[in-house]
This record gives C-alpha cells, sequence and structure tokens, in this order.
C-alpha cells in the first residue's frame, strides 16, 4: 500500500509539480493538451506528496505516450499499444508500486485494444489515463477509432466510413471497476478525477477529452466553449440528481429501455420537480446503469463527465497473492532438491543417495 | 510368420484373479543390448499413457532410454482414422542411448489405421502385436485397407502376434459392474501388462501406479490393474511368445536419476535459476503447442519463488514478462514459432531497454501454423535476425530432454550478468521425449550473481560494466535512482532520448559488442572425435543424439569423422571457426531446410554442405550414418 504513503523524510515544506517534472525539455506542439495533463498531474502528486521513487509511468507510442518521460518517477515508454501488458506485469511482480498507465486513443483503443480491455477485466490496480483527441497526431493526421462518422482526414478523404468507440462503453464493457471522463482544459474537475482514480483500487480508467490544435484542432470545442459548455455537458456527481443546462434548470429522466429524455426542473406548469430527477450513483453493482450514462452523447444528449462507475473488486494481483499464501504460507521458499526430487526417482551406480 | 493366437482354453478372464506373478515359471528369457517398441492407437486408446508408465518402469530398472511420442495436431479425430492414430516410441539399452531408436522392434498396433500409419517403420521380422478385435470391417475401410492384412499374407515379413485385447480385456472385466464403455477404456493397460511380459518388467511398481494414479477412483483402479495383470498373464499362459526379453542396466554415472521430459526439464531448469540467483521468476505465457506444459508445470510451482501470468496473446505475454524483468524478477515467457513471430517487437523493445529476459522457443514445423505437434529447427534464422534494426540476441539451443535443464540455467545466467534478452530453442522433438536426468547436487550448480545498483551517486542509466558492457539493474522503489527508458534512441551515457546520428551508430555498435562479449563466458566446444581429419559434422540442438550415434558407429568403422554440437548459436564460439577449417569437409545436418549451414558460410568462408530433414521427424541415425559413409573414406583403425 505503498503508493498511498507521502514521501518519507521529506522536509514539511510544501511540494509543488515542479518536483515532480523530470530534467527533460517537453516536446509536444505549442497549445497541445497534453501540457495542461501533465500539469494537472504533476500537481495532484505534489499536493497528496506520492512517493516518486515506487511510482512508475508506463507509455506505448503515441504524442501521449511521451509523458512518463517529464515525470520524475520511474518510467517506461514502450512500443505500440503495448503499455498495459507491461504494466499488468510489473504491477503483479510488485504490487507494492504505484503504476500509471499513459495511452491515446489510437495507442489505447486500436493497436492495443485487446490489452487494454484485459487489463480492465482483471482489475489490476493500474490507473489508465486515456488522452482522446480523435486523431492520430504522431503520424500526422490519420483518422483514429474514436474520429467521428464522415470526418474527412488524410487517410478518409471521403470521410471515415466506420463507426467510434465510446471509451467510457468500452471500459465498462470490460468490466471497469473505475471509470471516469474528464476534460484537459478543466483543470479542477480533472485533478478530482485523477485523486479519485489514485484511491481506487484496482483499474481505475479515465478518458481525458484532450485538444490537438495541429491535426484536430477544437476535437471537443461543441462541449467545452463556455457559450455551450452548461447546455451539453452534464457533470456527474454522486448523490446528486443529473442535472445540467444553465444554473442547472434541466435534468435527465430514462425511460424502461434507458432512453434519456431531458426535462425542465422545477415547480412550474410543465416542469419536472428536482426530487423527481434521479440521483446519480456510481456504485451500482451492476455496470448497466453506467452503460446507460455512457451512450449519451452530443447531439441528442448532453455528455456526461466525471465518475460514471466506482466499486470495489478484489484486484487480480490480491488474489494472485492469496494464492501465494495458501501454498507458502511463511513466504519461505520451498528447497529446490525437493522439486528435482519429484516423482519416480533410482539410484545407479555407488554414487548416488539412497531414497 | 504369422501365428494365430487361440484363446486360451480357461479364457483370459482366469489369470487375473491369480496370484500376483512375480516369478513366472518355465521362462525362457533372451538378453539384448538394445530395444525399440512403439505403441500405437487410437488418439482415444491412451497409448501415451501406456508409452509413459512403460517407460517410467523401464527407467527403474536402470536402463538408459529416449522416447519420442507423436500425437495428432486433432485432440480427437474421427475414431479409427488414419489422422486419429497416435503413438509413442521408445528405446532402452544396457549401454548409452541417443536416440529413441530409428525402427521398432517391436510394434503394438492398437487398430487398422495405427497397422497401416505405422508397419513401414517396424524392422522386418520384426515383432507385430495386433489388436484383432479392432480389425471389424468398419475400422479397416476407415484405414482404407481393402482386404484384411491379417488375411492376406501381407504381413508375412513379420512376427505377428493376434491378440484380441478388446475382447479379452471385456472377458478380464466382465464382473467388475463396470459399463463396456469403461471397459474399453482398460484396454491399454491390457496391452501393457503384454509389455510388461514380452520386456521381462517388474509389475509392482506398475500396480501402485496405478493406484496412486486413480486413487480417488478405486473401482477404475482395480479394474485398470486387472487388465493390466490380465494382459501380463495373457502374455506367460499363451504360448505365443516363445521367449521374453530381457535388457540389462546400463552403466550410466552413478547417482540419483528420474526420467525427465524437455519441457518439464525447461521449467524446474527455471526454478532452480531463480534458486542460483535468489530472484523471483515471473513467467507470463500464452497457450501454444508443444510449449503450454512448461506453463502449466510452473504454475504449480509458486511455493519455489514462481509467479505465473497467463496472458490475453503472445504480445502480451512477454510484455508482463518484461514488465516483471524491470520490476526487478527474471521475467521469462515460452511459446513456439507463431508465437514468437508476434513477440518481435517486443524483443527489440528488450534489447533496447538492456533488461534481463529468457524467451524459450519450443519449435515446431512451420511456416504459418504447420505442423503443431511436429518437430523442426527451422526457426534459428528468426531467432537470430528476426527483427526490425541492428537488433542483436544471444541465441542458444538444447541438445536433449534433460539437457533443457542445463540450457534454461544458462539461458538465465547470460539474461542476468549481460542484461540482455537471450532466446533458448528447443524443439517438439525435446519437448515431449525423455530421458533419465541425472539430479543434480546443489553444489555443482554455480551461483547466479545478481548485483541491483541502489547508490544514486553518480548514476548514469546507460553507464556500462567495462567487462560486460551490461548497464546496470535498477529495482523501481529504491531511493534516488528514479529514471526513465524507452524505444527510442538514447544518448550512450544519460539514456536520454537522443537523434544524435553518431551516438546512434555507437549504440548500436555497443549492443553489438555487449552480445559478442557473451562468448568470454563460454566453456570449451562440445567435440567428440579429434579436432582435424577428413569430416566434421556440425550440428546444434536436438539432432545432438542422432549425430551422436551415427558418428559413433562411424569411427567404429575406422571413418575420419567428428562431430561437433553447438550450444551457443549467437555469438558462436570463438574457436569454432579455426575448427571447421581443419576439416577437409564439414556436413551440417539440420531439420530445416539448411539454415545453419548459411551463416556458418557467411561467418567463416567454408564450403560446409548441408543435408536436411523437414519432415517433422528427427533424423534417423542410419539415414546421417549413409550420409557421413557417402563424405568418407573406411580406412584400418590405428
Amino acid at each position: 500500500m505503498s503508493h498511498t504513503t507521502t514521501m518519507e523524510g521529506a522536509a514539511p515544506i510544501k511540494l509543488t509539480r515542479k518536483d515532480y517534472a523530470s530534467d527533460q525539455d517537453v516536446r509536444w506542439c505549442p497549445g497541445c493538451g497534453d501540457y495542461a495533463i501533465l500539469a494537472q498531474v504533476q500537481k495532484v502528486f505534489a499536493d497528496l506528496r506520492l512517493e516518486r521513487d515506487n511510482t512508475v509511468f508506463v507509455s506505448g507510442i503515441g504524442c501521449s505516450s511521451r509523458f512518463p518521460y517529464y515525470m520524475n518517477t520511474y518510467g517506461v515508454h514502450s512500443i505500440h499499444g503495448r503499455a498495459p501488458a507491461i504494466a499488468s506485469g510489473l504491477k503483479v511482480a510488485r504490487p507494492e508500486l504505484a503504476v500509471w498507465v499513459v495511452t491515446g486513443d489510437g495507442d489505447g483503443l486500436s493497436i492495443g485494444g485487446n490489452h487494454l480491455i484485459h487489463a480492465i477485466r482483471r482489475n489490476i490496480d493500474l490507473k489508465i489515463l486515456l488522452f482522446n483527441n480523435r486523431i492520430y497526431g504522431l503520424t500526422k493526421g490519420q483518422y483514429s477509432p474514436t474520429s467521428e462518422l464522415g470526418k474527412r482526414t488524410v487517410s478518409t478523404p471521403h470521410g471515415v466510413p466506420d463507426r467510434p468507440f465510446n471509451p467510457v462503453a468500452v471500459a465498462l464493457g470490460a468490466g471497469a471497476t473505475f471509470v471516469a471522463r474528464a476534460f484537459d482544459t478543466d483543470t479542477d474537475h480533472l485533478q478530482a478525477m485523477l485523486r479519485r482514480a489514485h484511491a481506487h483500487k484496482g483499474t481505475a480508467f479515465i478518458e481525458i477529452y484532450q485538444n490537438c490544435n495541429v491535426f484536430n484542432d477544437g476535437a471537443f470545442e461543441h462541449l467545452a466553449e463556455k457559450k455551450v459548455h452548461d447546455e451539453r455537458v452534464i457533470a456527474l456527481e454522486h448523490g446528486k440528481p443529473l442535472l445540467f443546462g444553465p444554473g442547472k434548470s434541466k435534468g435527465l429522466r430514462f425511460d424502461a429501455h434507458g432512453r434519456a429524455t431531458a426535462v425542465e426542473v422545477g415547480d412550474g406548469p410543465g416542469q419536472v420537480p428536482v426530487g423527481a430527477i434521479a440521483c446519480h450513483d456510481e456504485s451500482v453493482d451492476s455496470a448497466g446503469y453506467a452503460f446507460v450514462l455512457s451512450q449519451l452523447d452530443y447531439p441528442t444528449s448532453p455528455v456526461p463527465i466525471g465518475i460514471f462507475r466506482a466499486v470495489e473488486r478484489p484486484t487480480y494481483e490480491q488474489t494472485v497473492r492469496e494464492q501465494a499464501r495458501k501454498v507458502a504460507p511463511t513466504g519461505a521458499r520451498k528447497d529446490i532438491e525437493t522439486l528435482w526430487r519429484q516423482g519416480d526417482t533410482w539410484v545407479a551406480g555407488s554414487g548416488g543417495d539412497a531414497e | 510368420m504369422t501365428t494365430q493366437s487361440p484363446l486360451s482354453p480357461t479364457g483370459a478372464g482366469a489369470p487375473a484373479g491369480g496370484p500376483l506373478p512375480t516369478q513366472p515359471k518355465n521362462r525362457s528369457v533372451a538378453e539384448r543390448e538394445s530395444v525399440v517398441i512403439r505403441f500405437c492407437g487410437d488418439s482415444g486408446d491412451g497409448m501415451q499413457l501406456t508409452g509413459t508408465e512403460f517407460t517410467r518402469v523401464t527407467a527403474l530398472a536402470g536402463n538408459d532410454l529416449s522416447t519420442l511420442p507423436d500425437f495428432p495436431a486433432e485432440i480427437r479425430a474421427p475414431a479409427g482414422s488414419i489422422a486419429g492414430v497416435s503413438g509413442y516410441q521408445l528405446q532402452f539399452s544396457s549401454r548409452e542411448v541417443f536416440t529413441p531408436g530409428d525402427q521398432p522392434h517391436t510394434l503394438v498396433a492398437m487398430n487398422p489405421a495405427a497397422l497401416k500409419a505405422n508397419l513401414a517403420d517396424l524392422v522386418p521380422g520384426g515383432a507385430l502385436v495386433v489388436n484383432t478385435g479392432a480389425f471389424t470391417k468398419p475400422n479397416l475401410q476407415k484405414a482404407g485397407y481393402e482386404s484384411n492384412p491379417l488375411e492376406d499374407g501381407s504381413l508375412a515379413r513379420y512376427h505377428v502376434h493376434q491378440v484380441d485385447v478388446t475382447k479379452l480385456t471385456a472377458l478380464a472385466l466382465k464382473d467388475t459392474g463396470l459399463s463396456s464403455k469403461e471397459i474399453g477404456r482398460c484396454k491399454n493397460f491390457f496391452a501393457l501388462g503384454l509389455a510388461f511380459w514380452m520386456y521381462n518388467r517388474p509389475t509392482e511398481p506398475e500396480i501402485e501406479s496405478i493406484k496412486q494414479k486413480f486413487g480417488k477412483k478405486p473401482e477404475l483402479a482395480d479394474a485398470n490393474i486387472k487388465a493390466f495383470l490380465a494382459g501380463y498373464n495373457y502374455g506367460e499362459t499363451a504360448e505365443i511368445f516363445t521367449e521374453s526379453i530381457e535388457v540389462k542396466p546400463a552403466p550410466i554415472a552413478a547417482g540419483t536419476y528420474r526420467n525427465i521430459m524437455g519441457n518439464s526439464a525447461t521449467a524446474i531448469g527455471l526454478v532452480t535459476a531463480g534458486h542460483l540467483s535468489g530472484l523471483d521468476i515471473f513467467f507470463a505465457g500464452y497457450p501454444i503447442t508443444p510449449a503450454s506444459s512448461i506453463l502449466h508445470e510452473l504454475s504449480n510451482y509458486r511455493a519455489y519463488g514462481v509467479t505465473t501470468f497467463q496472458c490475453e496473446d503472445e504480445i502480451a505475454a512477454i510484455g508482463a514478462a518484461l514488465g516483471g524483468s524491470f520490476g526487478g524478477q527474471l521475467g521469462v515467457t515460452a511459446s513456439s514459432g507463431p508465437g514468437i513471430a508476434l513477440k518481435g517487437e517486443f524483443l527489440g523493445l528488450a534489447v533496447s531497454l538492456e533488461l534481463p529476459l529468457v524467451i524459450i522457443n519450443v519449435q515446431r514445423g512451420g511456416p504459418s501454423t504447420g505442423l503443431p505437434t511436429k518437430t523442426e529447427q527451422a526457426d534459428l534464422l528468426q531467432a537470430l535476425y528476426g527483427r526490425n534494426g541492428e537488433c542483436p540476441i544471444p541465441v542458444l539451443a538444447a541438445m536433449t530432454p534433460a539437457d533443457c535443464f542445463d540450457a534454461t540455467i544458462e539461458a538465465c545466467r547470460v539474461a542476468v550478468k549481460h542484461m540482455t534478452p537471450v532466446l533458448l530453442l528447443t524443439d517438439g522433438y525435446l519437448a515431449n521425449g525423455s530421458e533419465p536426468w541425472l539430479l543434480p547436487k546443489k553444489s555443482d550448480l554455480a551461483p547466479i550473481e545478481v548485483k541491483f545498483r541502489t547508490d544514486p551517486t553518480g548514476y548514469e542509466v546507460y553507464e556500462r560494466d567495462p567487462e560486460t558492457l551490461a548497464r546496470a539493474w535498477v529495482r523501481p522503489g529504491t531511493p534516488g535512482l528514479a529514471h526513465r527508458v524507452g524505444g527510442l534512441e538514447k544518448d550512450a551515457l544519460t539514456g536520454n532520448v537522443s537523434y544524435d546520428p553518431v551516438n546512434h551508430e555507437v549504440m548500436c555498435q555497443t549492443r553489438a559488442d555487449k552480445v559478442a562479449r557473451v562468448a568470454q563466458g563460454f566453456g570449451k566446444l562440445h567435440l567428440t572425435g579429434p579436432d582435424h581429419g577428413e569430416l566434421l559434422v556440425c550440428g546444434w540442438g536436438s539432432t545432438y543424439g542422432a549425430i551422436a550415434q551415427s558418428v559413433e558407429l562411424a569411427r567404429a568403422e575406422g571413418r575420419q569423422v567428428s562431430h561437433v554440437h553447438l550450444r551457443w548459436l549467437n555469438p558462436l564460439h570463438r574457436e569454432l571457426g579455426a575448427l571447421l577449417k581443419r576439416f577437409d569437409k564439414v556436413l551440417v545436418p539440420e531439420m530445416n531446410l539448411g539454415q545453419l549451414v548459411k551463416v556458418l558460410r557467411a561467418e567463416f568462408l567454408v564450403d560446409a554442405q548441408s543435408f536436411t530433414k523437414v519432415q517433422g521427424k528427427p533424423f534417423t541415425v542410419s539415414e546421417l550414418k549413409a550420409r557421413i559413409d557417402q563424405l568418407t573414406s573406411q580406412k584400418e583403425r590405428s
């Protein structure tokens, strides 16, 4: 559990994000959303005084995957899509380390989709940050598995012909125990999500909407822009009603089949009293409710941000440890010679020792 | 000559209930130096169990031996079909055994398909035991026989023993209350009992083994013991086998032995490397024939410091293993050719990160899915070169099933000492074949030294040991040593990302030098015969047994032939080039279309000749011997 402990012996001065920055120059394009995410991660680490030496950042390939180079922790910048595989092995081998995975929509959902869903399925205690900018940036602008249908890119001059993945729905479908969504630019909210992910025991998956100002500028401007943000985004808050819109004047209601309808909230004619709007519950045992929320999308519904689901389940590495304790209660290794002598043995000549 | 086998008038059920036949009367016993026997039948007939049980007791009797299981890729091909034939061959001897034998002297065929698929291998005049009960019209048709070979005289070259195993087993078990289906499943133990009589094996250990094996179902244990004894007694009573054959124990090196299969030796070698290094073993795998049993076996060894992780695919398996190594454990993965192909990109990352990692390729027939249950050595060039970029990896190969133990420890030792991935090549023949293994003594095995850096003063991520060129291994969690590594080219000292052209060349050369320096730790070349002469046979991997025996035979005839067998394929032994040049001719037998021979010709400019076989089967001693004979002159021995 040492990843929840703080930096021992450190002077009780306030740590800042600079304490978690490596000496490497950050090389993302000017204006990239990744800067904001890096800053918030470093800020949260500083606030929580997390141990640099017990933390490992693992990434694959892509713009987001440069992330480990900029964190003053242990880190592996690996190969395309495979970060969850390395991170899983590392975490199972060394459960006392805090292991964070940084990936993108191409890295995590296309070439590495299989590893992502299986890491989530096993509920290995990894913190997975998926930076979703809906484009391949490092390879210069091809469409990604989260690009919108019909989008024109260098590889789809006639428009994207395939329907996009919804990362939150993918994670929920894989049985994720913690799923959240945040914006790169909404720093306070992003910090809150990172703190909750850190505190979660098990795979914590955060989709972070992120702008690529070079190849997909304005990727989420239709949601992030101030004028429309309240109307088009609904912030999920545990125990609070599903309200959105200017002054939280609207609410969501669901029919028996999970179809959402936006209603005016209030006590006036044609309005629905706030008490009749369902309260968000991130701890619902079944993933069905969270999945219904995950289907809310622009332009037919407001897009949810916040924590869709947070439930406790045994982690893979806990189960493995418990199995190990059963076969080796003291933790001491059995004598190798017992292993050599398994099964039938016999002695030849005079040099053999008696059985 | 074909011998009819009338049922004994008392019926076969009678002897089964009688006293244990520990002292058979009137036994005529002939002594033989070596025997090759093959059990074959439908995959549902339990021939692998028959073979392994016979092997176990033969090993306990002190014979040297070597085995070759041969089973179909399909779990259950249609019953009675040629595709569904499963076989198990072993050679046992009172002297050193190198191979499972070219041709069986005795063939036990449980059905017509097994007879058809295996008869060509039986030596003329060899003993053929057939289960006549399975020679029904439908079975003959399924096997493609137009007439019954038991009746049409086509088996006249062999010493045929017709035994209605099906009926005799049923009679022996008629009072057990078992269903006819269950009784049918005991046939293999009847056949085993018969083989025990033929080769004068003691019955007691087998009875004990059956009791243990079927401990949870005593009624099945009893039935199998009855069938086994019925078979044994039938051999004694039926008067069709005029004599039983005795193979005396072999004068092998003194010590404690057990019989071991290659994959088991590999698994135990890994655990032993954990013991010798003090490292935990982190094994990540994905099921693939014929490597899976390494995963199965290791999953039982958690109490020995082993963690196993069955991954979602081959790529994840090597990735997780590399993650384990980054975490300071010894990461290991095992697969076969198709899986190794998938792991290729991660091999490159492991070379770039310079972390210890052991990758085991239990080779099988390729390309693509190829022949999953058959053996081949055609992944050598894949192991040496199958990656992008200049990507050197040390590659070694095991020679015999028991040698998989030593080769595995050597792989782990080099991986840790030189901070590098190491590829270990075995193959299906080694994986499933078995031989007696002389148990090591703890004091015989040198410890594997592991140095984790803990001193943060002056730490540079790619600073190297001046002797081995290995960088330091740092466990995450070590205070003050937090660092980043990755697959981008990195500065030769700091490890920071570097696109500098000269630095890249330095790094490529350094990685190559580092692997070349692995050769500094090699022992002597594995050479049999003089270090010069007319012909040198140069082999690698599982061809060891067949080459060793054929060379021994040729030398006994006075031929000037030596044998060198390569443990390491990369780097090559530093004395190999000079050795090759001291012979008039060099012959390189391989179970591929000529891969090592390319490397030797390229590295040493020698006119080495290739001798190849890609039939999914090992070389026979006789085909190698014939080739050696062609290339050498027979001289009087001096």
